[in-house]
Parts: C-alpha cells; structure tokens; sequence
C-alpha cells in the first residue's frame, strides 16, 4: 500500500514538474514571485574576479528579489569535491573546466537542464558546439545537460605587429595556402615568420600542446577531437599524428622560426612574442591565447600597434574552430529560484557588468558587442558569437597524468629533437592511466 | 616528633595546589595562545611578536612544569619519567610528524589514485617499469655517483692544498660561500650561465660566451642529451664542495705533526705522504662526508626542478614523485616511489649515523 502510495505520489510530482516545466522559471522570477529567495553558487573566483561577477548580478537581485550568495575559494576543486560527496552541495557550482563536472555527472549528482529549464530558448541562444561541450553521460551512460556555458575565454589565435605588418605590404592570411606564401616572403625579406617560445618552467611544453589542439581541429573531424580528449583515439593514429606532424613542419622548418628550433624549448612563452615589438621586428606572427597581451611591450594600442587572426582553415570541411576555455555552471539543487538564476545564465544579460568591466568573453548568441570596453575583447566577442564551431583546450580535459605530464613532456622531447614523433607519441599512449 | 608527620601532608597539600595550578595556568596559556594566533588578524607585527614570545615562552613554559611534576614523584620513578618528560614531547612530534605520515605513505602505495581500491604491488610495479621512472633511476645513479666523487674529491684537494696555503681562509671562505645559497637560487644563477637564446641571436649564457671566444658555436646546453645532466651535476658540486672541504680540513688539522714529520724524515714523498697517511687518518671523516652527499643526491630534487622540470631527459626520482602527487594527483604511484627512494636511502642514512656516532658527533 505505502508503495502504491509513493508511486501516486511520485507521478503526481513529476507531473506537477512537467506543468511547472511550460512556464519559464525565469518570467515567474521577474514578475517578483520569488522575491527574497536565495541561491548559493561556489566557484573559483577570489579577489577581483569575484568582485565582478557579483556586479555582474546585482541587476539579477534588483529585478527578481533573489539574492545570490556566492562563495569562492582558491582550494575550490578540492573543496567542492567533499561538499559534493558529503551531500551539501551549493545549489549551483562554476566550473572553470568541463572535466571535474563529468565526475560529478557520471555519479548522477548533477541535474539534467533538459527536465529545468526552458531548453528551446537555451538551445537559441548557443551555437552547436557549446551545447554538445555541456553534454555529458551520466551513471546510465544516457547523455543529459549538465551544465550551460556562462564566460569563455579564446585560446589559440594569431597576433602580429600591425603597423609594421601593414607598412611592409602584408596581407592576414585568410587561408593556409595564404599562410604558406606569407611564411616564404617574410623568409624572402629576410626575416623569421614566426615567434614561438614553449619554455614555462616545470610546465614548459603547454604552449605546443595548445598548437597540437588547434591543428586537430583543422585537420579532422569534431569528433575525432572529443575520441581524442576522451582517450579512445590514441596519439599515434594518424589523426592526431598529422595534426603534430602540421606545426612541426612549420616550426622544423630552417628559417621558419626566430632563433631556430634549438631556441623554441629554451625560450619562456612569455618572451617569445617581444621579438615581434623590436625595430624593426625579428619575427612577424605569434599564436597565443588573449592573455599573452599582459605580456607585450608597455604602451602599445591594440588595433593600432597589434592585432590578430584566426589560425587559417586547411580543409574546408573541418573549418577553422577556436580552441576555447570557459566556464560551466552546473545545477545541484532544484528550487524554483534555482531554476529561475540558471535560467538567467544562459543569457547574455548575467554577464553584461564583466563584458564591461573587461576579462569576459560571452558565449551566448544574444550577446551585444558593443558592450565590449576594449578592441580585443570587443573582436574576440565577435569572433565567438559567429564561431561556426569550437572545442575546449583538449590538455585541460585528458586525465592531469596526460594533459599536464606527458603531453607537455612528449611535445617538448620532440621540439627538442631528444624524441622522435614516433617516441613521443607512443610514450604518452603508454602514460595514459589504465594503459600498460 | 609527633608535629613532623602532621606537617608533611599539609605542606605537600600545598605544594600540590600550586603545581596544579601551576598546571592549569600552563594550559592556559598554551591553548590561549593558540586561539589568539588562530583568531587575531590586525597587526602583522604584534602577530609576529606574540608567535616569537608565545612559542618560545610556552616551551620553556611546558618542560618547567612537566619537571616541576615529574620532581614530587618518588626517586624510582623519577628515574625513568624525567627523560619521558624532556624527550616526550620531541618524540610525540617526531612519530606525529615523520613515523606516522611514513607509515601512511607506504598503506597509499598499495592503493590506487583515488587511495580507495587496492591494487597490491602494481604501484611498485609502474615505480620499476615505467620509462620515464627508468630514466629518473639512470639519472640518479649518475648523480649518485659524479655528484658525489666530483664534491669530495674537489673538497679534499681543496682542503689539502689551502692547507699550505698563506691565504687559507679567503680560499676556504670562497669556496664555502655557495653553500649560503639554496638550491633554488643556484639554479636560477646557472641558468643564465647555461642560457641559449637561439641561432643568430646574441647570446647572454656566460658558458656560451666562454665557447664562442673560443671559436666555437653556441649550444643550447640543457637540451644536450647526457651532458645537461652532467652540467647539472656541476651546480650540486659547486653548492657541496664547501661543506666537504670544512669537514675534511678540519680533519687534516687534527693529523698529529708528528706524523707528517716523521714520514718526511724516513724520505717519503708527499704523494706517499698524502695516500699513506693522511688519507687513512681521515678515512672516518671522508666515509661521512660522502654518505651525506650520497643521500643529498639520491633525494635531489631543486636543481632538476628549476633548470630543467625534468626534461630533456634529466629527470630524477625526487621530481617524478612530486610531478605524480601534486601534478597527476595520483596518490598511490607516488607512495610507491616515495617509499623506494626511503628504501634506498635508509641503508646509507644508517651508515652515516653510525660514523657520525663512532666520530662522538653527537657526544
């Protein structure tokens, strides 16, 4: 009887849910039928970053009456571990990388957004790609939406001197076989086409790693790349081979790269563009993320005295993807007010003060650019708005073992010629846990 | 007669009061004072000041009373709480903070990454299989080896040949000054001395300015296959040379004259002078300072760290045990190489030990 009972009683929930489902939490949250409700969030951000994304939703507060208490600690992926574990979670967690969240979703600990939230404006308001990066298997191996992207961040692009670039004739390469002839006339004028420094210390080989993502990228499928990241298809496959064998033929090459392939390993990543700033300029192209400005020469304009583009496509097929970062936010607890906040995320709106303040990059669609204060980050914005697709830096994701051990080492071995590709490849095969 | 037994109890009585109170206040403090350093967050410098007096104080605090205590017990067990009391509370430390993480480390390495799933030998399996761990292995024993002969050879001609030297302390203090400098720091100057910037790119590294005027080329010498680790090595030699020469001088000034004299008489060379005699009478001495660079260099881990990360195929033990624990959070091969690198180093620990004992080191 009690049995009975409960089934009753559980249909009559989820029914109720389904119906509370037609309604958009947030529309009932604007109407102030949630006023004085709060939501707890845990995530990465101390300091500075954490003043601005409580800027970014005091708006939230004052239209709906919900307050947002944020908490951010620096030991956040270990504390959030045993908050999760120990059955206290926050009712939404900011995850800066995609893969501690699978974890979570694996263990079933996490909500399916499809059953919270109003999914058809979500799915409006994110290109494919964003979408398929918060799908994730959980404990029945069925994919549910774990979470929705709120911030990103750009990875691998191309910067250049731009006054000078403009003042010796060249063109931005807008496709590889472009690419190639810039690399032979800059070469022709005497000069090296590229800047490349992978020297970080104890991390040094990152910066290679992020050129072997984005090659993956233009030279197979999207799906190859998350097999790749997932570890069913292995570094030496020809895939992935190709992908490394791409940029070391442009790094290998004689004259290719100032200072020559000796230097790259011993040369930190933070000094390899300067050289583009010298006069006149001992190389012309840097692949980067958005934060290696902090590091250019002080007093330079960005759109005036640097710029910079998209790594061309090589194959039409596969485009010209961005590698990204970001981000995620994930549910944990289901009350209307939950639903109402996570709803709020998934627009553009929540992020509009950090859009402004700078440091932000919005993956939403609705998103106005001209929100951006800065050049950069007002054409990175653009740029991610009308990605056609794009994938999450692939190291951050492999097991740490890979992705912050023997893909670095591999890559670095190889720059340094005390590996061959064929070595390097099957040695970071070999360190992925669970192979023998 | 008849009043001294009525006394005794009272008096004792008393004396019993003030060492509980004595007791209690003690507690007090310590505790107090923790809570204090806990909770207090204004003045950086009252902090520091409070810590220096507090943690000095409530020492002497602590080992006062326990005395005090340990002094009204009857003489039998006086005899064996007194040492209790004094070594007490360094051998609480000691087990708290070496035995029992020890102990733990070895219980991890049986365990897998996430120390829930046993997984019997397969850590100490990876630890001696493993290409990179081979690498680190091979590197250590080159270490081990270089390190330790290139330091103690260098520290004994040192010592022997300042010995006669009018300018023995500005020689001995040049040498010895590196060893003011941490490993850290050292690797930071020997980078730039081993620094590359590139072909056709003005050099700034000292060693390859040295090849250039020379009528070499420039190399990037880190990434040079074997050698880096020897050009490692240097820097070890270059930090240890100082303590080896101390050690080993002091001990050729203990050699009676007599000694030399005699042998000078009987028309022995000085290389029969230094082989026959001098080093025999300086055995224990060189014996102990090279089982201590044996274990500086078997748990070397700074320079590598800091010239290098390890690659290049320079890496060390030390370096891939930190990498795996803090880098792949995987606990359990990191136990497993943790505890191999005691294994190894204990035997050497103990010999060193007891030559420091034979030599009344710690007399």
């Amino acid at each position: 009887m009690k049995k009975i009972l409960f089934a009753v009683a559980a249909i009559a929930t989820m029914t109720l849910f389904t119906t509370a489902l037609a309604a958009d939490p947030l529309a009932d949250a604007f109407a102030g039928k949630l006023k004085g409700k709060t939501v707890t969030m845990s995530g990465p951000f101390t300091d500075n970053d954490a003043v601005k994304f409580n800027d970014s939703v005091k708006d939230f507060t004052a239209k709906t009456g919900i307050t947002i208490e944020y908490e951010g600690s620096k030991e956040f992926e270990a504390s959030i571990s045993i908050r999760v574990d120990g059955g206290n979670a926050p009712d939404i967690v900011d995850f800066p990388q995609p893969g501690l969240l699978a974890g979570f979703v694996k263990k079933g600990k996490v909500l399916d957004l499809n059953k919270m939230l109003d999914v058809t404006k979500l799915k409006a308001n994110y290109i494919q790609s964003w979408l398929d990066m918060g799908t994730m298997p959980g404990p029945d191996g069925k994919s549910i939406m774990a979470g929705l992207w709120a911030r990103a961040n750009v990875k691998g692009i191309v910067w250049y001197n731009k006054k000078e670039f403009d003042k010796a004739g060249y063109k931005v390469p807008t496709t590889w076989a472009e690419l190639t002839k810039l690399q032979d006339q800059i070469k022709k004028d005497g000069d090296a086409p590229w800047a490349i420094g992978i020297e970080s210390g104890a991390a040094t080989g990152w910066s290679a790693t992020d050129w072997t993502e984005q090659l993956m990228l233009r030279t197979t499928s999207l799906q190859n790349y998350d097999k790749w990241v997932a570890g069913t298809l292995k570094f030496n496959s020809p895939e992935v081979r190709k992908a490394i064998q791409t940029w070391s033929d442009i790094w290998f090459t004689n004259g290719n790269v100032y200072g020559g392939r000796k230097s790259i390993p011993t040369t930190s990543f933070g000094d390899a563009p300067k050289v583009m700033f010298e006069t006149p300029p001992k190389a012309w192209l840097h692949d980067q993320g958005s934060f290696i400005t902090s590091f250019f020469p002080n007093g330079l304009t960005p759109g005036v005295d640097y710029d910079f583009f998209n790594l061309p496509a090589i194959n039409a097929t596969y485009g010209a993807p961005l590698e990204v970062g970001g981000d995620i936010y994930a549910m944990f607890n289901d009350r209307p007010e939950v639903r109402a906040a996570m709803q709020y995320f998934g627009t553009a709106a929540s992020l509009k003060s950090w859009v402004q303040a700078g440091g932000a990059l919005a993956p939403q669609k609705d998103v106005d650019v001209s929100w951006y204060t800065n050049y950069v980050d007002q054409k990175l914005g653009t740029m991610l708005r009308d990605a056609k697709a794009l994938r999450f830096d692939a190291s951050d994701l492999m097991p740490g073992a890979v992705g912050a051990g023997s893909f670095w080492r591999g890559m670095t071995s190889y720059v340094s010629g005390s590996m061959t590709l064929d070595q390097a490849v099957k040695d970071i095969d070999a360190s992925w846990p669970g192979a023998r | 007669m008849s009043s001294f037994p009525m006394a005794a109890p009272e008096k004792a009585g008393i004396k019993y009061l003030k060492l509980s109170l004595l007791f209690v206040a003690a507690v007090v403090v310590l505790a107090g004072g923790f809570v204090f350093l806990k909770e207090y967050k204004d003045s950086k410098l009252l902090l520091i000041l409070f810590a220096v007096v507090w943690g000095v104080g409530s020492t002497i605090l602590l080992y006062t009373v326990l005395n005090a205590v340990a002094e009204t017990f009857p003489r039998k067990v006086r005899t064996w709480v007194l040492p209790l009391v004094f070594a007490g509370p360094a051998l609480v430390l000691l087990v708290w903070f070496l035995v029992l993480p020890t102990v733990r480390t070895l219980g991890l390495s049986f365990f897998d990454e996430t120390s829930t799933k046993f997984v019997g030998l397969d850590n100490y399996f990876y630890a001696f299989t493993n290409p990179t761990m081979l690498e680190s292995f091979g590197n250590n024993l080159l270490w081990l080896f270089f390190g330790t002969a290139g330091t103690v050879v260098l520290g004994l001609l040192i010592a022997v040949l300042a010995d006669r030297s009018p300018w023995e302390a500005g020689f001995k203090a040049l040498i010895f000054l590196p060893m003011a400098i941490s490993f850290v720091g050292a690797g930071v100057i020997w980078k730039f001395i081993y620094a590359y910037k590139g072909e056709g790119i003005a050099d700034i590294g000292l060693l390859n300015a040295v090849v250039v005027a020379f009528g070499g080329t420039s190399q990037a010498w880190l990434q040079l296959p074997i050698w880096n680790n020897f050009l490692l090595i240097v820097i070890m030699i270059w930090l240890q040379t100082g303590y080896a020469m101390v050690i080993l001088s002091s001990a050729i000034k203990n050699i009676p004259e007599e000694h030399l004299e005699a042998a000078r008489i009987d028309g022995a060379s000085e290389f029969q002078i230094f082989f026959r005699i001098i080093i025999p009478s300086i055995l224990g001495s060189i014996i102990t300072v090279t089982t201590t660079i044996v274990i500086f260099s078997l748990k070397l881990f700074d320079i590598v760290r800091v010239m290098t990360g390890g690659n290049f195929g320079t890496n060390v033990v030390a370096n891939q045990f930190y990498v795996e624990q803090f880098t792949f959070g995987s606990t359990g091969h990191a136990s497993a190489i943790a505890i191999v690198l005691l294994v190894a180093i204990v035997p050497v620990l103990i010999y060193n030990l007891r030559q420091f004992a034979e030599r009344k080191a710690f007399a």
